[in-house]
């Protein structure tokens, strides 16, 4: 205890430094961590976490026994594996492809276009996918009828919308990964390619045996981690294209936006909270997992 | 020989093909937008979103900048942007620099503290609850910064790059009787601009694109940033007519949707080169690091 007291002295400045921040952890991590007993109780706002009754597992049996809960969970790790799987794809392909470019200008001109969707926001990306979208005034209907081809109702099929997603997650998120696998590509020693020439190698075969098995690490860095997070949706890109439209639910809704909605709209605190913990714990116990996965696989990578 | 000559070519030629036709995709939403944004609205309602329209026309625009709510709306974005960040890069490169000094005992400790946060936290009804309940902050843009004031992520980021400064120079001032805060002030920040402007974009655009937190917490219209105003019109068009409504002219609500967006993403497209920039150096610092 003593020495804890010296250490703090010795070092005032430096403790006083982190204490705004740490303030904020404590207020907006930490203090909500104790607000999980909500999901126990009978909450309300006007008595407080004190004042509400405890209901033991009522909140949970309510979302379980609705067919709700299957529906929302299958879509979140559906959509997720497709986002994960497909974008990896995108992002590797797209890498290699500039890599085997020579035109500086135009390698320089690529990056610069698939990085911009990175920055915009998704009630941005929703209001583009209005122009394109739309049933009577959209862009590929327009293109889809000059064709002879017929009308999609987009807004109103759920079926169309799961590809609809995981297009419009790489068109965001592609220059994203591309700045990673050119940044990895870049730091594979030149002469492997040298010497593979000199015994006739194509460039096909040059990807092939030497770029993409030289990508395997950082791929597989980012694959589990990915999974670690398959249990979350992602709340900003599904509301904002999909919002209130309840014919797309079937196909779209996830985890995330069931439980906003069940605050929001119902204003259920309690069972919202009951499913923000089920998600909770499953996402936590993935994360530990593929946290061991990556420890095994690469010690300086796991994160802890 | 000849024959793998020819093959590469065609094959990095398809590469420089579909690599085109890629950014064209990234590229044609950005000026679908604008062009519909300066399509006359009967037109667009007629014809839909064209890249070409047949009649082109400003009203839009006209009807954004004769209203107050858009100066407004920007208004609160630019002030959540640019307080947000300031607040956000104090805050942060405060402690990563304490916990980037190899003598502080507890410096692991605190690391993990903050890094526990990025692995569990108690769910959105815990966390709406304290923010709307206990800390009052409901219908107040203070909502949009104080609850993202310290991103974990990017505070790992700054300690990383704070301890590739010498020691040798904090020692030395130390020497001189310096105290930490005078350090960090001194000497470590005018060091690390970079790396600042590096952090200073991550916050900016975070604090620009955030949307979530005011739809959660914001029912006041006159409180809305930018970013909300177009959520708020892509589930309604009413919602648009009503609020640029005007007793004299109709309200073109298709085309006034195009130029939000329009207006809303000007800042980044303006500012692009110098944010591809910072970005990329960015994120080559975190790839390094982990």
């Amino acid at each position: 205890m003593q020495s804890f007291w010296n250490e703090l002295v010795k070092n005032k400045y430096l403790y006083l430094l982190t204490l705004p921040a740490l303030l904020y952890f404590i207020v907006f991590s930490y203090l909500p961590m104790f607000g999980i007993v909500i999901a126990f109780q009978d909450f309300s706002p006007i008595k407080g976490i004190a004042g509400s009754e405890f209901v033991g597992w009522r909140n949970f049996d309510f979302f379980f026994t609705s067919s709700d809960w299957l529906t929302v969970t299958f879509n979140t790790i559906y959509l997720n594996a497709l986002f994960i799987v497909l974008g990896l794809i995108a992002q590797i392909a797209f890498a290699v492809m500039i890599s085997e470019m020579f035109n500086k200008t135009f390698k320089k001109a690529i990056q610069s276009l698939t990085l911009l969707p990175y920055f915009i926001s998704w009630p941005v990306v929703s209001m583009f996918s209005i122009a394109f979208f739309s049933t009577d005034e959209g862009l590929i209907n327009y293109v889809l009828k000059s064709f002879g081809a017929e009308a999609i109702n987009f807004y109103q099929d759920p079926s169309v919308w799961p590809a609809l997603l995981v297009m419009l997650k790489i068109w965001k998120g592609t220059g994203y990964g591309i700045v990673i696998y050119l940044a990895t590509i870049a730091s594979i020693d030149q002469e492997i390619y040298e010497s593979a020439r000199m015994d006739g190698a194509n460039r096909y075969q040059a990807i092939r045996h030497i770029t993409l098995p030289m990508l395997t690490n950082t791929t597989i860095l980012l694959f589990i981690l990915a999974v670690g997070r398959i249990f979350f949706g992602d709340f900003g890109m599904i509301y904002a294209l999909i919002g209130d439209n309840t014919l797309l639910y079937p196909t779209t809704d996830v985890i995330d936006t069931y439980v906003y909605r069940a605050l929001r709209s119902y204003g259920d605190m309690s069972m919202s909270s009951a499913i923000g913990l089920y998600q909770s714990v499953v996402g936590f116990i993935l994360v530990v997992i593929t946290n061991g996965l990556v420890r095994k696989w690469n010690k300086d990578a796991s994160l802890f | 020989m000849k024959k793998g000559m020819a093959g590469d070519r065609i094959l990095i030629g398809s590469f420089y093909v579909m690599n085109a036709l890629f950014a064209v995709v990234c590229l044609l939403p950005f000026v679908l937008v604008l062009t519909s944004s300066l399509s006359d609205e009967t037109t667009l309602l007629q014809e839909g979103y064209r890249l070409f329209p047949k009649q082109w026309s400003f009203d839009a625009y006209k009807v954004l900048f004769d209203n107050d709510s858009l100066y407004r709306s920007y208004g609160i974005t630019l002030f959540v942007t640019i307080v947000g960040t300031v607040l956000s890069i104090l805050i942060t490169s405060a402690i990563s620099y304490a916990v980037s000094v190899r003598t502080l005992k507890y410096r692991n400790k605190i690391l993990f503290f903050v890094y526990l946060t990025m692995l569990f936290n108690g769910g959105l009804v815990p966390w709406y609850i304290l923010i709307s309940n206990y800390l009052h902050l409901g219908n107040s843009i203070w909502v949009m910064i104080i609850p993202a004031l310290v991103n974990p992520w990017f505070m790992f980021l700054l300690r990383n790059f704070f301890m590739t400064i010498p020691e040798s120079l904090a020692e030395s001032a130390k020497i001189d009787g310096a105290n930490d805060i005078y350090i960090l002030i001194r000497i470590i920040l005018p060091l690390s601009l970079p790396a600042l402007a590096t952090i200073s974009l991550f916050y900016a655009l975070d604090y620009w694109n955030e949307w979530f937190r005011a739809i959660l917490f914001i029912d006041d219209e006159s409180k809305y940033p930018l970013q909300t105003v177009i959520i708020r019109t892509l589930s309604s068009l009413s919602f648009t007519q009503q609020m640029y409504m005007t007793a004299t002219v109709s309200v073109p609500a298709y085309t006034i949707r195009m130029a939000t967006v329009i207006i809303t993403i000007g800042p980044i497209v303006f500012l692009y080169p110098f944010i591809q920039k910072y970005f990329v150096k960015g994120l080559m610092v975190g790839a390094v690091k982990g």
